[in-house]
Protein backbone atom coordinates (compact mmCIF):
# COMPACT_ATOMS: atom_id res chain seq x y z
CA UNK A 1 0.00 0.00 0.00
CA UNK A 2 1.40 3.62 -0.75
CA UNK A 3 0.91 6.29 0.88
CA UNK A 4 -1.93 7.83 -1.36
CA UNK A 5 -3.29 4.12 -0.75
CA UNK A 6 -2.79 4.81 3.30
CA UNK A 7 -4.38 8.22 3.26
CA UNK A 8 -7.81 6.90 1.29
CA UNK A 9 -8.20 3.59 3.36
CA UNK A 10 -7.96 5.69 6.74
CA UNK A 11 -10.56 8.53 5.08
CA UNK A 12 -13.11 5.11 3.52
CA UNK A 13 -13.08 3.36 7.06
CA UNK A 14 -13.53 6.65 8.91
CA UNK A 15 -16.46 7.86 6.43
CA UNK A 16 -17.72 4.14 6.07
CA UNK A 17 -18.24 3.48 9.42
CA UNK A 18 -20.03 7.22 10.83
CA UNK A 19 -22.47 6.64 7.65
CA UNK A 20 -22.99 3.18 8.59
CA UNK A 21 -23.45 4.64 12.07
CA UNK A 22 -25.84 7.25 11.06
CA UNK A 23 -27.88 4.76 8.51
CA UNK A 24 -28.17 1.88 11.63
CA UNK A 25 -29.28 4.26 14.46
CA UNK A 26 -32.13 5.63 11.91
CA UNK A 27 -32.90 2.32 11.39
CA UNK A 28 -33.51 1.44 14.49
CA UNK A 29 -34.97 4.15 15.71
CA UNK A 30 -37.89 4.32 13.21
CA UNK A 31 -38.63 0.67 12.88
CA UNK A 32 -38.32 0.62 16.69
CA UNK A 33 -36.04 -2.39 17.02
CA UNK A 34 -32.55 -2.49 18.77
CA UNK A 35 -32.07 -5.19 17.27
CA UNK A 36 -31.96 -3.73 13.67
CA UNK A 37 -29.65 -1.07 14.64
CA UNK A 38 -27.29 -3.71 15.94
CA UNK A 39 -27.41 -5.82 12.90
CA UNK A 40 -27.36 -2.66 10.48
CA UNK A 41 -24.53 -1.66 12.42
CA UNK A 42 -22.68 -4.96 12.31
CA UNK A 43 -22.93 -5.49 8.35
CA UNK A 44 -21.62 -2.05 8.08
CA UNK A 45 -18.13 -2.83 10.20
CA UNK A 46 -18.06 -6.39 8.27
CA UNK A 47 -18.34 -3.98 4.78
CA UNK A 48 -16.10 -1.67 6.07
CA UNK A 49 -13.53 -4.52 7.20
CA UNK A 50 -13.52 -5.69 3.47
CA UNK A 51 -13.12 -2.45 2.15
CA UNK A 52 -9.99 -1.22 3.79
CA UNK A 53 -8.47 -4.38 5.69
CA UNK A 54 -7.10 -6.32 2.22
CA UNK A 55 -4.17 -4.51 0.12
CA UNK A 56 -6.28 -3.98 -3.04
CA UNK A 57 -5.02 -2.88 -5.66
CA UNK A 58 -7.10 0.52 -5.54
CA UNK A 59 -5.12 1.49 -3.07
CA UNK A 60 -1.10 0.86 -4.98
CA UNK A 61 -2.22 3.48 -8.10
CA UNK A 62 0.86 5.94 -6.91
CA UNK A 63 3.72 3.81 -6.39
CA UNK A 64 7.22 5.68 -5.41
CA UNK A 65 9.20 6.56 -7.61
CA UNK A 66 13.35 5.33 -6.61
CA UNK A 67 16.46 6.91 -7.89
CA UNK A 68 17.84 5.29 -10.37
CA UNK A 69 20.96 3.24 -9.28
CA UNK A 70 23.15 4.63 -11.52
CA UNK A 71 22.43 8.48 -10.16
CA UNK A 72 23.41 7.14 -6.70
CA UNK A 73 26.69 5.81 -7.89
CA UNK A 74 27.51 9.66 -9.13
CA UNK A 75 26.53 10.58 -5.42
CA UNK A 76 28.42 8.25 -2.89
CA UNK A 77 27.89 8.42 0.43
CA UNK A 78 30.51 10.24 2.52
CA UNK A 79 33.27 7.82 4.12
CA UNK A 80 34.69 8.68 7.50
CA UNK A 81 38.72 9.37 6.75
CA UNK A 82 41.28 8.02 8.55
CA UNK A 83 43.49 11.08 9.38
CA UNK A 84 40.09 12.11 11.89
CA UNK A 85 40.16 8.84 13.29
CA UNK A 86 43.51 8.76 14.03
CA UNK A 87 43.29 12.32 15.65
CA UNK A 88 41.06 11.55 18.18
CA UNK A 89 43.13 9.06 19.84
CA UNK A 90 45.82 10.75 20.15
CA UNK A 91 43.69 13.58 21.83
CA UNK A 92 42.62 11.13 24.37
CA UNK A 93 45.47 9.66 25.29
CA UNK B 1 3.85 1.22 9.60
CA UNK B 2 -0.01 1.00 8.16
CA UNK B 3 0.39 -2.75 7.83
CA UNK B 4 -2.58 -5.20 7.97
CA UNK B 5 -2.53 -5.05 11.98
CA UNK B 6 -2.33 -1.64 11.93
CA UNK B 7 -5.85 -0.89 10.21
CA UNK B 8 -7.39 -3.76 12.16
CA UNK B 9 -6.67 -2.14 15.32
CA UNK B 10 -7.44 1.36 13.91
CA UNK B 11 -10.87 -0.14 12.13
CA UNK B 12 -11.63 -2.23 15.55
CA UNK B 13 -11.28 0.99 17.93
CA UNK B 14 -13.04 3.63 15.73
CA UNK B 15 -15.99 0.81 15.19
CA UNK B 16 -16.25 0.22 19.02
CA UNK B 17 -16.43 4.04 20.25
CA UNK B 18 -18.87 4.84 17.66
CA UNK B 19 -20.82 2.12 18.91
CA UNK B 20 -20.63 3.39 22.32
CA UNK B 21 -22.08 6.75 21.04
CA UNK B 22 -25.11 4.92 19.23
CA UNK B 23 -26.00 3.44 22.49
CA UNK B 24 -25.30 6.71 24.75
CA UNK B 25 -27.97 8.34 22.03
CA UNK B 26 -30.41 5.25 22.16
CA UNK B 27 -30.31 5.98 25.82
CA UNK B 28 -31.03 9.68 25.39
CA UNK B 29 -33.60 9.07 23.34
CA UNK B 30 -35.62 6.94 26.02
CA UNK B 31 -35.71 10.58 27.72
CA UNK B 32 -38.25 12.06 24.83
CA UNK B 33 -40.76 8.99 25.65
CA UNK B 34 -43.50 10.69 28.33
CA UNK B 35 -45.40 7.48 29.88
CA UNK B 36 -49.05 7.81 30.81
CA UNK B 37 -49.69 4.58 32.58
CA UNK B 38 -52.56 3.15 34.77
CA UNK B 39 -53.28 1.11 37.41
CA UNK B 40 -55.95 -0.46 39.96
CA UNK B 41 -56.12 -2.38 42.47
CA UNK B 42 -59.21 -3.63 44.15
CA UNK B 43 -59.21 -5.59 47.63
CA UNK B 44 -61.85 -8.61 47.13
CA UNK B 45 -61.37 -10.16 50.24
CA UNK B 46 -59.37 -10.47 53.39
CA UNK B 47 -58.65 -14.25 54.10
CA UNK B 48 -57.60 -14.10 57.44
CA UNK B 49 -56.02 -11.70 59.78
CA UNK B 50 -54.43 -12.89 63.03
CA UNK B 51 -51.93 -12.16 65.75
CA UNK B 52 -49.08 -14.31 65.29
CA UNK B 53 -47.70 -15.92 68.97
CA UNK B 54 -44.75 -13.34 68.73
CA UNK B 55 -47.23 -10.17 68.78
CA UNK B 56 -46.94 -9.50 65.26
CA UNK B 57 -50.18 -8.69 62.54
CA UNK B 58 -50.35 -10.77 59.48
CA UNK B 59 -53.18 -10.77 57.02
CA UNK B 60 -53.79 -12.21 53.97
CA UNK B 61 -55.88 -10.96 50.95
CA UNK B 62 -56.88 -11.35 47.80
CA UNK B 63 -56.38 -8.74 45.33
CA UNK B 64 -57.34 -7.77 41.58
CA UNK B 65 -54.11 -5.75 40.08
CA UNK B 66 -54.92 -4.58 36.88
CA UNK B 67 -52.90 -2.10 35.22
CA UNK B 68 -51.83 -0.38 31.84
CA UNK B 69 -47.72 -0.18 31.50
CA UNK B 70 -47.90 -0.14 27.57
CA UNK B 71 -46.28 3.22 26.62
CA UNK B 72 -43.50 2.66 29.75
CA UNK B 73 -42.09 0.88 26.83
CA UNK B 74 -39.72 2.08 24.18
CA UNK B 75 -37.25 0.58 21.51
CA UNK B 76 -34.34 0.52 23.99
CA UNK B 77 -36.53 -1.22 26.98
CA UNK B 78 -35.30 -4.87 27.99
CA UNK B 79 -37.75 -5.62 30.56
CA UNK B 80 -40.05 -3.90 33.17
CA UNK B 81 -40.03 -4.79 36.85
CA UNK B 82 -43.29 -3.97 39.06
CA UNK B 83 -43.99 -4.62 42.43
CA UNK B 84 -47.46 -3.93 44.04
CA UNK B 85 -46.42 -2.36 48.27
CA UNK B 86 -48.82 -1.82 51.01
CA UNK B 87 -47.23 1.58 52.47
CA UNK B 88 -48.34 2.51 56.01
CA UNK B 89 -47.56 4.25 59.02
CA UNK B 90 -47.08 3.54 62.49
CA UNK B 91 -45.70 5.55 65.38
CA UNK B 92 -42.67 3.71 65.28
CA UNK B 93 -41.61 4.23 61.67
CA UNK B 94 -43.25 7.19 59.44
CA UNK B 95 -43.00 4.60 56.41
CA UNK B 96 -43.20 1.05 56.17
CA UNK B 97 -42.94 -0.85 52.95
CA UNK B 98 -44.37 -4.42 52.80
CA UNK B 99 -44.21 -6.42 48.99
CA UNK B 100 -47.28 -8.40 48.36
CA UNK B 101 -46.56 -9.01 44.71
CA UNK B 102 -43.96 -8.83 41.51
CA UNK B 103 -43.72 -9.28 38.22
CA UNK B 104 -41.72 -8.96 34.92
CA UNK B 105 -42.76 -8.07 32.25
CA UNK B 106 -40.61 -9.12 29.56
CA UNK B 107 -42.16 -7.37 26.36
CA UNK B 108 -45.26 -4.32 25.65
CA UNK B 109 -47.61 -7.05 24.21
CA UNK B 110 -47.23 -8.25 27.87
CA UNK B 111 -47.75 -4.67 29.61
CA UNK B 112 -51.20 -4.59 30.01
CA UNK B 113 -52.84 -7.15 32.28
CA UNK B 114 -54.98 -8.04 34.88
CA UNK B 115 -54.34 -10.53 37.59
CA UNK B 116 -56.07 -11.96 40.70
CA UNK B 117 -54.21 -13.50 42.76
CA UNK B 118 -53.50 -14.04 46.81
CA UNK B 119 -50.51 -11.70 48.35
CA UNK B 120 -47.60 -13.42 47.25
CA UNK B 121 -45.19 -12.67 49.91
CA UNK B 122 -46.44 -12.08 53.50
CA UNK B 123 -47.77 -9.06 55.07
CA UNK B 124 -46.79 -8.96 58.27
CA UNK B 125 -45.99 -5.73 60.28
CA UNK B 126 -43.33 -5.68 62.60
CA UNK B 127 -45.66 -5.03 65.75
CA UNK B 128 -49.49 -5.05 66.29
CA UNK B 129 -50.37 -1.94 64.36
CA UNK B 130 -52.80 -3.14 61.64
CA UNK B 131 -55.78 -3.40 62.72
CA UNK B 132 -58.09 -0.69 61.63
CA UNK B 133 -55.02 0.79 59.74
CA UNK B 134 -55.73 3.05 56.89
CA UNK B 135 -52.80 1.65 53.95
CA UNK B 136 -50.96 2.82 50.45
CA UNK B 137 -51.13 0.44 47.90
CA UNK B 138 -48.61 1.40 45.55
CA UNK B 139 -47.64 0.25 42.20
CA UNK B 140 -43.67 0.53 41.68
CA UNK B 141 -41.83 -0.04 38.52
CA UNK B 142 -38.35 0.33 37.12
CA UNK B 143 -37.86 0.05 33.42
CA UNK B 144 -34.45 -1.69 32.63
CA UNK B 145 -33.24 -0.71 28.95
CA UNK B 146 -30.94 -2.82 26.47
CA UNK B 147 -28.33 0.24 26.95
CA UNK B 148 -28.25 3.17 28.82
CA UNK B 149 -30.07 4.89 32.43
CA UNK B 150 -32.95 2.69 34.46
CA UNK B 151 -35.92 4.83 34.87
CA UNK B 152 -38.00 4.38 38.28
CA UNK B 153 -41.35 5.85 38.88
CA UNK B 154 -44.87 4.56 40.86
CA UNK B 155 -48.43 5.32 40.82
CA UNK B 156 -49.66 5.62 44.55
CA UNK B 157 -53.22 4.41 45.01
CA UNK B 158 -54.81 5.79 48.76
CA UNK B 159 -57.77 4.64 50.83
CA UNK B 160 -57.28 1.43 52.00
CA UNK B 161 -58.16 0.07 55.38
CA UNK B 162 -57.72 -3.06 56.98
CA UNK B 163 -60.35 -4.87 58.94
CA UNK B 164 -60.49 -3.84 62.93
CA UNK B 165 -60.54 -7.10 64.25
CA UNK B 166 -59.16 -10.43 64.06
CA UNK B 167 -60.98 -13.21 61.84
Amino acid sequence: MDWEGQKLAEQLMQIMLLAFAVIAFSAGYFTASFQTMILTYAGGVVLTTLVTLPNWPFFNRHPLKWLDPSEAEKHPKPQPSVNVTTKKKSIKK
Amino acid sequence: MHSFVYRANALLTFAVTILAFMCAMASLSDSFNSPTPSAQVQVLNINWFQKQPNGNDEISMTLNISADLQTLFTWNTKQVFVFLAAEYETPKNSLNQISLWDGIIPSKEHAKFLIHTSNKYRFIDQGSNLRGKEFNLTLHWHVMPKTGKMFADKIVLPGYRLPGEYR
